[in-house]
């Protein structure tokens, strides 16, 4: 059965051009459950694109997913060396994903220093496909072989396919009249069109991706077309493929849906959290890797109620957030690590101000300019204690991609609501990583109360209400003039004060507020049993992984559930007792211990601490592992 | 306030409040009920009576102003005045207030800082403000020294001055505020003093006046910690010898005598006599404030004893304004593309249906 068939004309078509290819054959396809693919090459290689677009055709055909994009922070670094290895992980599957997976299935290598760098994460007997034009001498050298790892035998444990892959889109493109350099730019396309074949997915859609893309330069689109369908059509035709690979669909709840990247998800979030309040967006942002996407989504929706504003440092992106909030806009700010340390004082001052402000970490390898490009969860006690001062605010952290647009609009929500600055903590692995959103009816969204105060009758700036948060009062309010500021204030006026009881009081009544919003917090979801033997307690990134460990440890007969923290700050209300209900506490995290140190100081309870920080999130087989042990 | 009458408001208010009438309003009305607590003869209570003063001439309703300050003495500001105020963080006057200006440019912000504040930990905002020409009204009271914190150097500390920071004498060269906000593409920028209070009414108000960044030096005399630092500009008997009150379309003369004057020599001032050595008022260099060409108020701004030290504005360009800009590209992106919607945002790219 020819499987590949999908377009059998212009693939045949162009197979003619690749030289020495079969015409009609059969062969085999297998039915697989899941797959994790893995594209890596130089950062110039666009793999990030190449996995970008395949995961795009994956959607279409109705998988779920998960991906993770794991880049160095350099933007090209020199060819064929270790540190300049650029990957895209997908896992794709009929059943749910929570993960872009363990152990890749499929590597797809594109230069030695590539194939060095990922070998060890390779399943057992997985395949390699290897773009062996790239495996000559200097690059080889590069990356640090004596030999040619494709003829020494060393990869005798894997399906290894040797394609050459920088001839044969040379070949194809001849007739181009495109330079040398242009050519090989469109390699990645050709290693698409192969994985396109390889897994069963039709060219069409792809084709139509490309002009789309290349619109304002056709020769390009054409070209990448070409290469795409000629990677297709040596994939169909050539006899070193004997098998290719079809994956159900995924039994995913009806609706509309697209892939989105947490980035993406939470710029769209805040969008709508800001008409669902009815006030304007200000972003106020610095460049700064992993959270700049934030920027650029929103900075292309000036047709919405959205401002945004390239700030010229950390500082001023806050301190903007904060002049816009106090205008009665809705003050945001995105950034990572050091940005957010550089913020610091400002998130002071948001806290003494009484203003609602959200800011976004998506968090990276730490500390200093440590890991740009790298996840990593190590500024949650940042997040929850690092000001000066008695200075408490709301955290909250998202799961998962799509999970980032949820936690916006909860941010926002908190906001408005209580008037704090709230930190939103993302990570890069999150932030970067794409998979499918069901897209919500916007009936179905929740609204969000926003009163601004314009009776100056009996005004008090800091009055409160029932939930401690006083009045959002805008410049513009007749009668209703008043000063605020970073120094201490009297708890009516709102004037300056330096009385003793006061700043107590004051003190107190900033945290009883930050508090309060427990109450506020719905009950906890638990996955498995309600008491017994082990609890894991996660937060952010870490998810999928905990649910994918906790269901492989329950079917292996163990009593293990699993509770994920949104909200860090304050905890949940019910959390003190759940915990009371498991012998043992096991809290994975890709930092030191920050979260278990929180549940040791807050609940007085010993908790097992499971700690990874190498720039990369869990495998599920870790914390499988240490389920194991404990229980 | 009862014996108010309604007048027409001057300015359009775009705001998202109900506008009311505006009411003639008094110097009195823009008096807060806090104690003022500058030392006493602080050059800063001549700054807060002119701008005090200034307020309720400019058509303005009085709910919008905000006064955003930073930290030191000069940012205690805006607790004196019946306006809306932020008394920030220091040296970040200007990124809140941009923030405030671009969400609410119906409003007349001013930022009230001081030579640390602007020009050391804040120098940074300071500058983009002025590059971007958001429509800020940035009073810089200048007194070349720390007073809030008891007496160190500031940026405008001339070199070799003896502080409690530096008690063998500074070896920081000091700024010119002018020249500092001339070289980020100033479209406003002014030197005024303290003890001049009609020359300072007059220069603040064309500041107000002025739609971009405005920037107003205000050389200020602190009691406790400088005090003196301006005196031969302040001194009835030696400050016709030292001032340079600029006027646009006018031969920079001064002195005594309204004889002494600057004349431009292969680029660099030099002081002449008028009715000397055959020198006559065309020979001067005639001020231009409105000069694309912002050399001329580099020059100005650069210059040192023994020349004289201007005083007015150097430079009055128009520009659009930031947050005029900002406006405009909403609004022509919502006429090409529509108001978004949700509905529209949320399906947008590329979506599949997965069909029960």
């Amino acid at each position: 059965m020819n499987i590949c068939a999908t377009n059998p004309q212009s693939a045949a078509g162009h197979a003619s051009q690749v030289g020495s290819l079969g015409s009609e054959r059969t062969r085999s396809i297998e039915e697989l459950d899941s797959v994790v693919i893995r594209f890596v090459g130089d950062s110039g290689d666009g793999m990030q694109l190449t996995g970008n677009e395949f995961s795009k055709t994956i959607a279409r055909a109705g998988h779920d997913f998960a991906t993770h994009p794991d880049y160095p922070s350099e933007i090209r670094a020199p060819t064929g060396t270790l540190f300049g290895v650029s990957g895209y992980q997908i896992q794709f599957s009929s059943a749910p994903v929570f993960t872009s997976g363990d152990a890749p299935d499929v590597l797809v290598a594109m230069n030695p220093a590539a194939l060095k760098t990922n070998l060890a994460d390779v399943k057992h007997g997985g395949m390699i496909i290897a773009n062996s034009g790239a495996f000559g001498e200097t690059n080889l050298q590069k990356a640090g072989y004596k030999s040619n790892p494709l003829d020494d035998g060393s990869l005798e444990g894997y399906r290894v396919l040797k394609i050459d892959i920088s001839d044969l889109t040379a070949r194809a493109l001849q007739a181009s009249g495109m330079g040398k350099k242009d050519v090989a730019r469109c390699k990645n396309y050709y290693a698409l069109g192969l994985m396109l074949c390889l897994y069963s997915r039709p060219l069409e859609d792809e084709e139509g991706n490309i002009r789309a893309k290349f619109a304002k330069k056709p020769e390009i689109a054409e070209a990448n077309v070409t290469a795409l369908r000629a990677g297709y059509a040596y994939a169909e035709s050539t006899e070193v493929i004997a098998t290719t690979y079809q994956v159900r669909a995924a039994d995913i709840a009806p609706g509309k849906y697209r892939s989105i990247t947490g980035n993406h998800a939470a710029a769209l979030g805040f969008v709508a959290a800001a008409e669902l309040a009815q006030v304007p967006l200000f972003l106020g942002s610095y460049p700064i890797t992993p959270a700049t996407d934030i920027l650029h989504e929103l900075a292309a929706l000036k047709n919405y109620n959205v401002t945004t504003y390239q700030a010229e440092d950390e500082i001023a992106g806050i301190c903007s957030a904060i002049g816009a909030s106090y205008g009665g806009v809705l003050g945001m700010t995105t950034t990572s690590g050091p940005g957010m340390a550089l913020k610091t004082e400002a998130l002071g001052l948001a806290v003494m101000l009484e203003i609602p402000l959200v800011i976004v970490n998506v968090q990276r390898g730490g500390p200093s300019t440590g890991l740009p490009t790298k996840v990593e969860q190590s500024d949650l006690l940042q997040a929850v204690y690092g000001r000066n001062g008695e200075c408490p605010l709301p955290v909250i952290a998202s799961n998962s991609p799509a999970d980032c647009f949820d936690c916006a609009i909860e941010a926002v929500r908190i906001a408005v609501k209580y008037m704090p600055p709230v930190i939103f903590l993302s990570d890069g692995g999150i932030g970067n990583a794409a998979e499918p959103w069901r897209i919500p009816a916007v009936a179905d969204l929740p609204r969000l109360d926003v009163k601004f105060r314009t009776d100056p009758e009996g005004f008090k700036p800091y009055a409160r209400d029932a939930n401690l948060a006083r009045a959002w009062g805008r410049p513009g309010t007749p009668g209703m003039e008043h000063r605020v500021g970073g120094l201490e204030k009297d708890f009516l006026t709102g004037n300056i004060s330096h009385d003793p009881l006061n700043h107590q009081r004051m003190t107190e009544t900033r945290a009883a507020k930050v508090a309060g919003i427990a109450r506020d917090i719905p009950p906890l979801q638990v996955d498995g049993p309600a008491s017994g033997d082990l609890l894991v307690v996660g937060w952010g990134s870490t998810y999928g992984s905990i649910v994918q460990a906790r269901a492989q440890a329950e079917k292996a007969g163990k009593s293990v559930a699993h509770v994920h923290l949104r909200h860090l700050n304050p905890m949940p209300a019910d959390l003190g007792d759940l915990l009371s209900r498991y012998k043992t506490v096991l809290v994975p995290e890709l930092n030191l211990g920050q979260l278990s140190r929180l549940l040791r100081e807050r609940y007085l309870r010993e908790v097992v601490p499971l700690t990874k920080v190498q720039g990369k999130p869990f495998k599920v087989s870790e914390i499988v592992d240490r389920i194991m042990e404990l229980c | 306030m009862n014996q108010m009458t309604d007048i027409k408001p001057l300015i359009q208010d775009g705001s998202m409040n109900p506008t009311a009438p505006i009411k003639l309003l008094k110097m009195k009305d823009f008096e807060s009920n806090q104690d003022v607590r500058w030392c006493p003869g602080c050059g800063d209570y001549a700054v807060l009576a002119q701008i005090q003063k200034l307020l309720p001439t400019l058509g303005i309703p009085r709910e919008n102003f905000a006064f955003i300050s930073g930290i030191g003495c000069s940012s205690r500001f805006p607790y004196y005045m019946e306006t809306y105020g932020m008394h920030s963080i220091h040296g970040r006057a200007p990124a809140i207030a941009s923030g405030l200006k671009i969400a609410r440019p119906e409003l007349s912000v001013w930022v009230v800082t001081g030579d640390g504040d602007s020009l050391a930990i804040g120098g940074n905002h300071f500058i983009h403000a002025i590059r971007r020409n958001i429509g800020l009204k940035v009073i810089l009271l200048n007194n070349r020294i720390y007073g809030l914190t008891k007496g160190q150097c500031s940026p405008t500390s001339e070199f070799g001055k003896k502080t409690k920071t530096t008690p063998l004498g500074s070896i920081d060269s000091p700024f010119s505020p002018v020249s500092l906000a001339l070289g980020a593409g100033a479209t406003f920028v002014a030197r005024t003093i303290d003890n001049d209070y009609p020359h300072m009414q007059q220069t603040l108000r064309r500041a107000a006046e002025h739609k971009g960044t405005a920037v107003v030096e205000v050389l200020q005399n602190c009691v406790v910690f400088n005090d003196g630092a301006y005196e031969t500009l302040t001194d009835k008997s030696t400050r016709a010898e030292t001032r340079l009150l600029l006027e646009h379309g006018k031969p920079l003369l001064y002195g005594t005598e309204g004889k002494r004057g600057i004349r431009m020599r292969s680029l660099a001032p030099e002081l002449v006599t008028v009715g000397e050595n055959g020198v006559t008022e065309a020979d001067l260099v005639v001020h231009d404030e409105h000069a694309a060409n912002g050399g001329l108020a580099f020059f100005l701004s650069q210059f040192a004893a023994p020349l004289p030290v201007p005083l007015g504005v150097f430079r009055a360009v128009e520009a659009p304004a930031y947050e005029t800009l900002n406006s405009q590209l909403a609004a022509n992106t919502r006429q090409q593309r529509g108001q978004g919607t949700l509905e529209k945002l949320f399906n947008s790219g590329d979506t599949w249906t997965i069909n029960p």
